[in-house]
């Protein structure tokens, strides 16, 4: 959402009273909400409160119990995702979406090397001329802070931190217009961390993309999203403005979360 | 309220706050409820700044918050003039209370708070940018702010989270102040500057408020108080609450656990 155009009137991803169980216990129950373009939604909860569940659900990973996921296409017409054709829903999830993983080692080929890891995505799109990808792939190495020399090493061979800047490379070569991103953060070093949570802080704002980040983290929360939902026993129990939830929290489990926070 | 206009067109009601309510229920503390605020009216006109009066812990500071849509209020209503229109605040979309914090509301905050680790200069820069400026431009004017406060040239390119207290309250006013906000809630920014930088930062609002931005502020120095207000508003402590020596000013999540005791 830039400041020259007009507040837009259809959101990005349109959730309505989405529900998942596993074998009758509700791992998600009657989430909705709208994304709109341009915004980072943070989901915040325990483990076992339902957001990652929540995150397969609307990126198309895992089929709901009951409830619409509709996604604006580029044609700007919002269609239910489960609706769509298998081969409509690769091109979404190669082209459109992101999805950064928590472990990078889900999110890469590992038996590739980090330069074909971003061609991939790249390919997939149409490109063909293996100079230009080359060059693409060395230019995002740099973007993401790795020496664009070691575009022929494998993943393998990276450290951790450096695997998941790989992963975010792989994902935002395509300039995918929404992307989820699962505890991106979660398994790295505080300092390794906070390096990476800068270098996700402008690459979003450069890109103007739209994410929906699931973390238990409620400084990343603080620092990347726009808006936060909390979530509890699979249910949404609280939404707002970022710094209004986390300044001012109404809902007793939400303000238990924002003062159990260790002070430094 | 008493008011001193410096033009003589007729006033643009930029703020206007109705019957505004806040209180704080502590849920993790046994559910105790905390009023802050209530009934608080407010008119600020452009042009005009509004100093809020009032002891330590009789909201002044939330009322900032509330005006930020930082706070939620269980009741009332805080008018904002963005785009020409007067938009309610209490109940808006997060993503309009977005879009009137980015082209109408500048807040300086007591504190540099959030501080991503980029160069001060960036940090400054950014506002601008996003509301689409050019970032040359945009690197210009944060340079120029960052002259007048007096932040050697060499911090420029460093990440604030080192900078000494005054610094960085500097670099949170000069990042307000890139923007021409036509709106400024200002909590006490000249808290920790010495002598000339205090002058800098009167001297910036006065120029706010020539350009016609209404400001609501809170300055416990007298003397800045006296070069930049039009106005004064004093916030009562509600006559419900026995929490009167609770300080509601610096009332954050992170301590509001320990208000109780």
């Amino acid at each position: 959402m830039s400041s020259t155009e007009e507040i837009l009137d259809q959101p990005l991803l349109r959730v309505t009273n989405l529900t998942k169980s596993y074998g009758g216990n509700a791992a998600c129950r009657d989430v909705s909400f709208d994304l709109w373009p341009g915004e980072i939604l943070a989901v915040v909860g325990e483990s076992g409160s339902g957001k990652t569940t929540l995150l397969k659900c609307i990126s198309a990973q895992l089929a709901c119990d009951d409830g619409r996921i509709e996604y604006l296409m580029r044609d700007g017409i919002l269609r239910d995702i489960h609706g769509l054709s298998e081969a409509e829903r690769r091109f979404l999830m190669r082209t459109d979406w992101g999805f950064v993983h928590q472990n990078p080692r889900d999110g890469l080929r590992m038996r590739v090397s980090a330069g074909a890891n971003i061609a991939e995505r790249m390919i997939a799109v149409g490109g063909r001329n293996y100079g230009k990808i080359r060059g693409t792939a060395e230019d995002w190495m740099d973007q993401v802070e790795l020496d664009p020399g070691r575009v022929d090493h494998q993943p393998g061979t990276f450290s951790g931190g450096m695997q998941q800047r790989l992963q975010i490379a792989r994902n935002l070569v395509t300039h995918p217009r929404l992307v989820f991103m699962d505890e991106p953060t979660g398994g790295l070093d505080v300092s390794v961390q906070a390096r990476l949570l800068d270098l996700l802080r402008s690459l979003v704002n450069k890109m103007q993309l739209s994410a929906v980040l699931v973390t238990h983290d409620l400084a990343v929360a603080r620092l990347l999203s726009h808006r936060i939902m909390v979530m509890q026993g699979g249910e949404v129990i609280e939404t707002g403005l970022t710094d209004q939830v986390l300044d001012d929290p109404q809902h007793p489990y939400s303000q238990m979360l924002v003062s159990s926070i260790l002070p430094v | 309220m008493t008011k001193d206009m410096p033009r003589s067109e007729p006033a643009i009601p930029m703020v206007q706050v109705r019957n505004l309510h806040k209180s704080f229920t502590l849920h993790t503390q046994g559910g105790i409820e905390l009023s802050v605020l209530s009934a608080t009216d407010l008119t600020v006109s452009a042009g005009e700044c509004v100093a809020l009066m009032g002891p330590s812990g009789a909201g002044k500071s939330t009322v900032l918050r509330c005006l930020y849509g930082n706070y939620l209020p269980q009741a009332g209503a805080i008018l904002i003039r963005h785009k020409g229109h007067m938009i309610n605040l209490v109940g808006a979309e997060p993503r309009n209370v977005l879009a009137i914090r980015r082209e109408t509301l500048g807040y300086v905050s007591q504190f540099l708070r959030v501080i991503p680790r980029i160069p001060a200069i960036d940090l400054i820069c950014e506002p601008l940018v996003t509301l689409g400026a050019d970032p040359e431009a945009a690197r210009e004017k944060a340079a120029a702010l960052l002259t007048r406060l007096r932040i050697p040239e060499r911090h420029w390119s460093l990440a604030p989270a080192t900078f000494s207290g005054g610094e960085q309250q500097r670099i949170n006013i000069a990042r307000t102040m890139v923007v021409d906000y036509p709106v400024l809630l200002l909590d006490e920014p000249t808290a920790s500057l010495d002598a000339e930088n205090r002058h800098t930062v009167i001297d910036l609002i006065l120029e706010a408020r020539e350009r016609g931005a209404a400001i609501v502020g809170i300055f416990h120095d007298a003397e800045v108080r006296d070069a930049v207000c039009s106005a004064q508003y004093h916030v009562a402590v509600p006559a419900d609450s026995d929490e009167s020596s609770m300080k509601a000013d610096e009332m954050n999540s992170d301590d509001r656990q320990d208000l109780a005791g």
